[in-house]
């Protein structure tokens, strides 16, 4: 394992000081229990906003920490769900008295531990609501399976939902946004490479020179299925198919197109996949509206890419292009 | 024969150590068919919980079962993290305000805070997780407690019946958590949530059953 690290260990501790001291014009952080808190939080009267979950998906969530997008982002062990403490701590820091959302990826670790956060919460008397995102068609949804993964979807939801908050809408309202861009929105990821943990040292699994693994997740799991690795174009139409018809997403449709790199995968080829999307939505006619490109829901160094695709009207659109002010992502 | 305060922080301590000791094998069955961090969250949560116990004075059992509940809930993170401390906290619930428990306190402890696991993770018996080993471990306890057996004997046949459980996972296909993920290819592993189960129940054989 070569990693630029000091301990495996000390890992997300150290990448959080480091976070402190670099985007201390946006957010403050607590170290115990472990947050990242928007520098002006708690914004009266204005519904607060947070997300969370392993670390290693960086700069998801505590690069989204900042005007327009979230409120406090709870960073687990590398991979791994944070905890209630943290969840809590966080909904308290982020209550203006209008209300917390709670935007969890449906991992059952996840999803339990914000249960608890939540259970915490409302005991101190905060309202919370919360929001599953479960993007990831890979997965079958089905009574037999912890339910689809939340993926890319997330990062679109939590701008989204970042814009409506800072337009004064309630609570009920920001998660009903929530559940409508989840609901429109699909993804589906692939690797060339899988990734190593610091807390393993060991790959996350073993993949051939000439292989590629679809369906991917983001924590290095592997995905449904290997084939042989294909070029740009035969990804694209591999992911893409299965991502146009699960919703579907159909002729006259316009979309938010997001490519996302798994951490690995340099820039230049996301473009290329990028260009792919493109043709292949064109011979579907579906427009592209919008686009997000670049790696902003990783899995360690990973090479692989995932493509979100989220059916817009003019409200999204409005609300996409709205102002955000965050670490990571920023414009207006 | 009966299980004193003291005897629960001795089953803790050890269970700390198994788990550290096992550490490398949990992470190992949690890349096959998770994501590779049971045994690192679970040494992390087992070492925080020791050393709130040490912390922690009185002869409550309960009280000591819910400071290790609160311990795993902080410090391990994942699923483990609300089901394993889950299962603590709602045992402490069980035995609230004892400071000796018998069989029959005993297993119903267990069962409280696997019933716990069980509402929490909304799982069933068969869908590859830590309660193919615990729900055995319960009924075998009602089973040698229907036998007037002794606590000793009972808990060496909870600890079997765990094992026993543990193993039957590898052919399962997993419906619970991050496995159910690799449908099929869930299939011929053994499941890391199933293996620190049955190894608690083990550890609870050898540091509770004294000579009974």
């Amino acid at each position: 394992m070569k990693k630029l690290i000091n301990e495996p260990d000390a890992v997300v501790r150290e990448a959080l000081e480091g976070i402190e001291s670099a985007h201390r014009d946006h957010v403050r952080v607590i170290h115990d229990p472990m947050v990242i808190v928007r520098a002006d939080a708690p914004k009266q009267g204005k519904v607060g906003i947070i997300s969370g979950g392993g670390s290693g998906h960086e700069p998801m969530h505590g690069g989204f920490v900042g005007r327009g997008m979230l409120d406090a982002a709870c960073p687990g062990e590398v991979f791994t769900s944070p905890t209630p403490d943290q969840m809590l701590e966080a909904t308290k820091a982020v209550d203006g008295g209008a209300g917390v959302l709670h935007i969890v990826k449906n991992y059952t670790g996840d999803v339990l531990n914000f249960e608890m956060a939540a259970d915490l919460a409302k005991a101190e008397d905060i309202e919370v609501e919360a929001v599953v995102t479960n993007d990831d068609v890979a997965v079958q949804d089905s009574l037999y399976t912890a339910g689809r993964r939340g993926v890319g979807i997330t990062v679109i939801a939590e701008k989204i939902c970042g814009a409506a908050a800072e337009d004064g809408q309630g609570l009920a309202e920001v998660a009903e946004l929530c559940r409508k861009v989840n609901g429109q929105g699909r993804s589906m990821g692939m690797a060339l490479t899988p990734c190593v943990t610091p807390g393993s040292g060991e790959p996350s699994f073993e993949l051939g020179d000439d292989e590629m693994e679809i369906g991917i997740g983001i924590h290095g799991e592997p995905g449904r299925h290997r084939e042989p690795l294909t070029s740009a174009a035969g990804v694209v139409e591999r992911l893409a198919t299965a991502i146009v018809e699960d919703l579907p997403y159909e002729s006259g449709d316009k979309v938010l197109a997001f490519v996302n790199g798994m951490g690995g995968t340099p820039l230049i080829e996301l473009y290329i996949v990028y260009r792919e999307l493109e043709r292949f939505l064109q011979g579907r006619d579906i427009t592209i509206e919008r686009r997000l490109i670049g790696s902003y829901i990783t899995s360690l160094e990973m090479s692989g890419c995932s493509i979100t695709l989220l059916k817009l009207d003019d409200d999204l659109t409005r609300l996409w292009d709205a102002p955000v002010d965050t670490p990571a992502l920023r414009w207006g | 024969m009966s299980i004193s305060a003291s005897d629960v922080r001795a089953w803790i301590g050890a269970y700390a150590t198994t788990i550290a000791e096992h550490r490398t094998e949990l992470v190992k069955l949690d890349t096959a068919i998770g994501d590779a961090d049971h045994g690192t969250n679970m040494d992390r949560g087992m070492r925080a919980a020791v050393e709130k116990l040490e912390a922690a004075e009185g002869d409550d059992i309960g009280a000591l079962l819910k400071v290790v509940g609160m311990a795993l809930v902080s410090k391990v993170g994942g699923a483990a993290g609300p089901l394993y401390g889950t299962l603590f906290l709602q045992m402490g619930t069980a035995s609230a305000g004892r400071d000796a428990l018998d069989l029959a306190g005993w297993t119903d402890a267990l069962e409280a805070g696997v019933n716990g696991v069980q509402a929490r993770g909304k799982a069933q018996l068969q869908d590859k997780t830590m309660l193919d080993a615990l729900l055995p471990a319960v009924a075998a306890l009602r089973t040698a407690a229907g036998e007037s057996s002794g606590l000793g004997d009972a808990l060496r046949r909870s600890a079997a019946a765990a094992e026993e459980g543990m193993q039957a996972t590898i052919p399962l296909e997993a419906r619970r958590g991050r496995a159910s993920y690799l449908g099929p290819r869930s299939v011929g592993h053994q499941d890391p949530g199933a293996t620190s189960s049955h190894l608690l129940l083990r550890t609870a054989a050898e540091t509770l059953a004294g000579d009974g």
